[in-house]
């Protein structure tokens, strides 16, 4: 079978972009006829390969027939050389079938998004497994994006479908409880895009947009599943106070003190009447309650005219539902608004969460409030030296001096 | 030739240096912008490899086996750590001249009132590929 005619050279950039594209739902082809999804994707990751060093010169007609053909090839001829008698009978059945058939399916993301999200691994595999197969990104913009060497994630993703092998591709039996590892996974990636990202930083991949574009192919998937929807619209208002969030030099601006003008009016709307409709359908989980509690500080025109009291409200519902010391935490923050920071503070006694910085941060802005500076330097402080990241400490830093200052 | 530039790392003392977070909120802002401006500068030259905050010295762990019995895991032995900024930089630099004048810069980081704070930066070349036979 030769391969279609060519138009003419065509820009690598371009070709990336359409790789991205394609790559996922060659692989939810190959994987559906074929059957082991670890082996299609080592198969297509092949095929990727051979496109980015011939398309840029000779672009097929058909990319993603070309894709599934020389996929499947790959696994034939990897099938053949290991000998395993389960893939002869796959390959007896499959030889059959002529490769033109073999058309994407729109179920294939989500059985995808469920092998990915598989609830044994740890979501250091699952998540770049599922940068790379769902999303389609290459192995080398996950690793710059998780600042690690290409080799590296390689191993990774590896070590992820090394546990997946023999895994069909096939939606769970148990889907309703597997949705649940999947969103958790999406809302951890969408997480580390938020705090990670460095503004300056074009030539990394946004995690963060990643995590918004597999949440709307999974709610496209699952539109009646509340939950899932409420994490949509979580992630698209929080994602709508991103430009608010660094000042120009870099530097973390808090909540209190952001230019509200900035925040994405088109994702909030979005993501309002999004949390409405779901709200309507009356099955409140966890993502819904974090939706309407992001609703709560998008709505707001000031910090002072937030509706801190449902803030407040929605954190206890959360906190009865989940127990997350976290939650408590976030509660206190909101109940000090309302009743006062003296009233935070007993909430907070006995609160164990080991050595985070959030909770020594978080005591000393209540300590402030409430007019103990010494106490709140040495919270900023504690909270200083155990921070995660360079942008908090920094900030840490300067709340500790400048409380210092006024002693 | 890369060199590792280590800051605050090591638990170096430093005469009548006071802790980063009871300087003047101004000298703290200086100082971070320092640091931040001088990695931009090294990324332009194509010098800077790498750039990493640490965790402070009060939340270090020291660990100790012998390979047979549980380890010995120490907290931070610095209860009276200076808090500054504990770091790393790695640079590809064309000469140890050239790792010490960045070295120095790095050193002469702005302290309080805006005094360079003459920390001790810990230079030491990162071991490359071996040389082909001639």
């Amino acid at each position: 079978m030769s391969d279609p005619s060519v138009t003419g050279p065509v820009s690598d950039l371009y070709v990336e972009g359409l790789l991205r594209e394609l790559a996922p739902q060659a692989l939810g082809a190959v994987a559906r006829r074929y059957g082991d999804f670890a082996d299609a994707e080592d198969a297509v990751q092949e095929a990727l390969l051979a496109a980015a060093a011939e398309w840029p010169t000779k672009l097929p007609d058909s990319p993603l027939s070309w894709l599934i053909r020389v996929a499947s090839r790959r696994l034939i001829d990897e099938y053949r050389r290991t000998d395993a008698r389960r893939r002869r009978e796959d390959l007896a059945a499959s030889l059959s079938i002529h490769h033109d058939e073999m058309v994407p399916s729109s179920d294939d993301s989500l059985v995808m998004l469920f092998l990915c999200c598989d609830p044994t691994l740890s979501p250091t595999l699952s998540i770049p497994l599922t940068l790379r197969a769902v999303a389609g990104l290459t192995t080398r913009e996950i690793a710059a994006a998780y600042l690690v060497t290409e080799a590296t994630m390689a191993q990774r993703i590896s070590r992820a479908k090394a546990k997946l092998r023999g895994h069909r591709f096939e939606l769970p039996a148990d889907s309703a409880a597997r949705l649940r590892s999947v969103c958790e996974v999406l809302y951890l990636l969408f997480n580390e895009g938020y705090t990670s990202s460095s503004g300056a930083d074009l030539v990394r991949v946004d995690l963060s947009s990643e995590a918004i574009r597999l949440t709307r192919l999974l709610h496209s998937q699952v539109p009646a599943d509340p939950e899932v929807a409420g994490l949509l619209a979580l992630v698209l208002l929080t994602e709508a106070r991103r430009p608010a969030r660094t000042s120009a030099d870099g530097a973390l601006v808090p909540l209190a003190e952001q230019d509200r003008s900035l925040w994405d009016r088109g994702l909030i709307g979005e993501g309002m009447q999004l949390l409405n409709t779901t709200l309507a359908m009356g099955r409140i989980g966890e993502y819904q309650l974090l939706a309407s509690i992001a609703a709560l500080h998008d709505e707001a025109s000031s910090h002072a005219a937030t509706r801190w009291a449902e803030i407040a409200n929605a954190y206890t519902k959360l906190e009865s539902l989940t127990g997350n010391p976290i939650v408590r935490l976030n509660r206190a923050v909101a109940v000090a608004m309302v009743e006062g920071p003296a009233v935070a503070l007993t909430l907070l006694e006995g609160l164990e969460l080991g050595e985070s910085h959030r909770l020594y941060a978080v005591r000393g802005h209540l300590y402030e409030g409430v007019g103990d500076l010494d106490a709140a330097a040495r919270c900023f402080s504690a909270a200083a030296a155990r921070a995660d990241n360079v942008r908090e400490r920094d900030y840490l830093i300067e709340q500790a001096a400048r409380v210092r200052a006024q002693l | 030739m890369r060199y590792m530039l280590m800051q605050a790392y090591g638990g170096v003392e430093l005469e009548g240096c006071v802790p980063m977070t009871e300087w003047a909120p101004e000298d703290v802002r200086a100082h971070i912008d320092f640091q931040h401006t001088l990695n931009a500068e090294l990324l332009a030259s194509g010098e800077l490899v790498d750039a990493q905050g640490l965790a402070g010295p009060d939340v270090a762990k020291f660990v100790v086996s012998d390979g047979v019995n549980p380890p010995k895991i120490i907290d931070g032995p610095y209860p009276e750590s200076k808090e500054l900024l504990a770091g790393y930089r790695l640079i590809d630099v064309d000469s140890l001249d050239r790792a010490l004048e960045i070295a120095a810069r790095s050193s002469a980081a702005p302290g309080p009132g805006g005094v360079p704070i003459q920390q001790q930066i810990e230079v030491r070349q990162v071991l490359g590929a071996p040389t082909p036979e001639v």
